[in-house]
């Protein structure tokens, strides 16, 4: 905002932010792998890594030097270069997507770029091509498999995602994170809670996670796109994977929980914008934990005849609502909460998950 | 015309709220090394527990295990009877059947409650006599002797404050 902190030269400004973001990323990916498998424990009435260190706090850390040891296996059938290089793909654009989230008022490495979240949404499905270089470059048919679907599952659930981001850029006016920080005197998730929803449903799947896990189905084909990867390598997936949840996470907070913002002094923002990436991936970890893993027909049935016209509808509803009052004010709650749940109602009625079973009416 | 909410989504708020509660519930894993359950009354444990006062070194025991794990040597006593030289038992070859036990006239064999066996080399489970030797400390198994039964704690199958078990199931009472 106020130049370029704390030099006000930018390439010292980049050079400190690329490696504070890296240091960053890589060590909340740990905080995340941690508070992933600790908030599974309860879920399912048991206690989770307890043994290395208290609460099993340094479990990553061991579950990293264990993976640094190991073996690196190259297939006898892989396409070498493309087995190589996946890895790096697939974490390079979660890296990216960091560049533009504003983690205090204005400090980050480009936090008001003019075209912040457009930028984000671009970069973050870059991922699914290493994904999909992976699931080619292993020579093997599972993998490949799971490289197919997570095609598909991006293609389908991109749109709803974006249309939802539309929804917020509407109501702020603007497309740089920190400004859409910034226009939020109410959080957006309050305003429009349909909104909401259909991003976190549409990042879930975004970033493979929870009930949308088709890509590494372990019971259906086995580890998918990253069966054939070990040591390092796959390390690098796991870190991708979280790494994205991370960034997933961020963006939600940036873009419906008012990112840094918190009542409190200004100069705790960052922590506001920590507390808020962690409440979005408890809603990540309680809802993987929850439900079972769709079918494919089903994830493809969700994703273009609920979320997609859901969100079309929400779009539409922001839009006349900004149009009639040049913003949302307060009491939109009490027009955007009841249409939220009318409109899930109504649209689970015309919603039908076409073939596979028939049902005979008794 | 009632409202049908099932199929839109409620079932999914029921799954969360059912998965949110499990937050607060007591863990029901055991810790192992540092929690243990209280075994069954007639366990049969990795060992043997021999009664040096008891046995007359007939040999029963030895004659019917199956696998010949046990051997036994004696030697003739002062006052007519055997003396017992050797007492051992191979405990890397045994199943534990339990045969031995109830193969013994004069109640002097008994199985063992103790079930960490692991070591690093076969012959270390090989249990010389004064491994297998009775005393005070040593908790003898049920198995096939019921008078032990009434002097051996209750089993237990979950630890105390988890869910179900004893201590949580009277505190709903109350």
């Amino acid at each position: 905002m106020n130049g370029y902190w704390p030099f006000d030269n930018f390439w010292a400004h980049f050079a400190i932010f690329a490696v504070a973001i890296i240091a960053f990323v890589l060590l909340m990916v740990m905080v995340f792998i941690w508070f992933e498998r600790r908030a599974f424990g309860p879920f399912q009435m048991r206690w989770g890594p307890n043994r290395a260190s208290p609460w099993g706090a340094l479990q990553p850390v061991a579950d990293a030097i264990k993976v640094l040891l190991k073996e690196d296996i190259v297939p006898a059938v892989a396409d070498k270069w493309v087995h190589f290089v996946a890895p790096i793909i697939g974490f390079l654009p979660v890296l990216l997507i960091f560049a533009v989230v504003p983690f205090h008022n204005g400090e980050g490495l480009i936090p008001d770029m003019n075209i912040g979240i457009l930028y984000v949404v671009a970069i973050s499905a870059l991922s699914v091509v290493g994904v999909f270089m992976a699931g080619w470059g292993s020579g093997n048919k599972y993998s490949l498999l799971g490289g197919m679907r997570v095609i598909a599952q991006m293609v389908s659930y991109e749109v709803p995602l974006v249309l939802s981001i539309i929804s917020v850029v509407l109501v702020s006016g603007s497309l740089s994170m920190n400004d859409i920080v910034a226009a939020q005197e109410i959080p957006f998730f309050v305003l429009m809670p349909l909104g909401f929803l259909i991003f976190l449903i549409a990042a879930m799947a975004e970033i493979n996670r929870g009930p949308f896990d088709l890509l590494e189905a372990d019971s259906e084909i086995v580890a998918g796109f990253h069966i054939e990867y070990s040591g390092m390598k796959f390390a690098m997936f796991y870190l991708a994977e979280y790494g994205h949840a991370l960034a997933m996470s961020a963006i939600a907070a940036t873009l419906f929980f008012g990112g840094w913002k918190g009542p409190g002094s200004e100069y705790i923002g960052f922590l506001w914008f920590l507390f808020k990436v962690l409440f979005i991936f408890f809603l990540l970890i309680w809802a993987r934990v929850t439900f079972p893993r769709l079918r494919v027909d089903h994830l493809m049935g969700f994703g273009w005849k609920f979320l997609f016209p859901l969100a079309l509808i929400n779009v539409f509803i922001v839009a006349a609502e900004v149009i009639a009052w040049g913003e949302i004010p307060w009491w939109g709650i009490f027009i955007n909460l009841p249409a939220t749940f009318i409109l899930i109602y109504l649209w689970s009625r015309l919603f039908k998950f076409g073939g596979g079973r028939v049902e005979v009416e008794a | 015309m009632k409202l049908k909410l099932e199929g839109s989504g409620l079932g999914l708020a029921k799954g969360l709220t059912m998965t949110f509660r499990h937050l607060f519930r007591p863990r029901i894993t055991t810790q192992y090394p540092d929690q243990r359950l209280t075994l069954s009354k007639r366990f049969r444990g990795y060992t043997l527990v021999w009664d040096k006062e008891r046995c007359t070194g007939c040999g029963t025991c030895a004659k019917s295990c199956l696998q010949g794990n046990i051997e036994i040597v004696t030697s003739k006593g002062t006052e007519n009877n055997y003396v017992v030289e050797k007492f051992e038992l191979d405990s890397g070859r045994c199943i534990f059947c339990g045969l031995c036990v109830e193969s013994c006239p004069y109640d002097a064999l008994f199985l063992g409650m103790e079930y960490e066996r692991s070591s690093y080399r076969r012959g270390e489970l090989v249990l010389p006599k004064v491994r297998l030797e009775f005393t005070p400390d040593k908790q003898r198994s049920a198995y096939a002797r019921p008078k032990l039964e009434a002097g051996l704690p209750r089993q237990t199958l979950l630890i105390e404050g988890s869910v179900g078990s004893k201590k949580s199931r009277k505190s709903k009472k109350r």
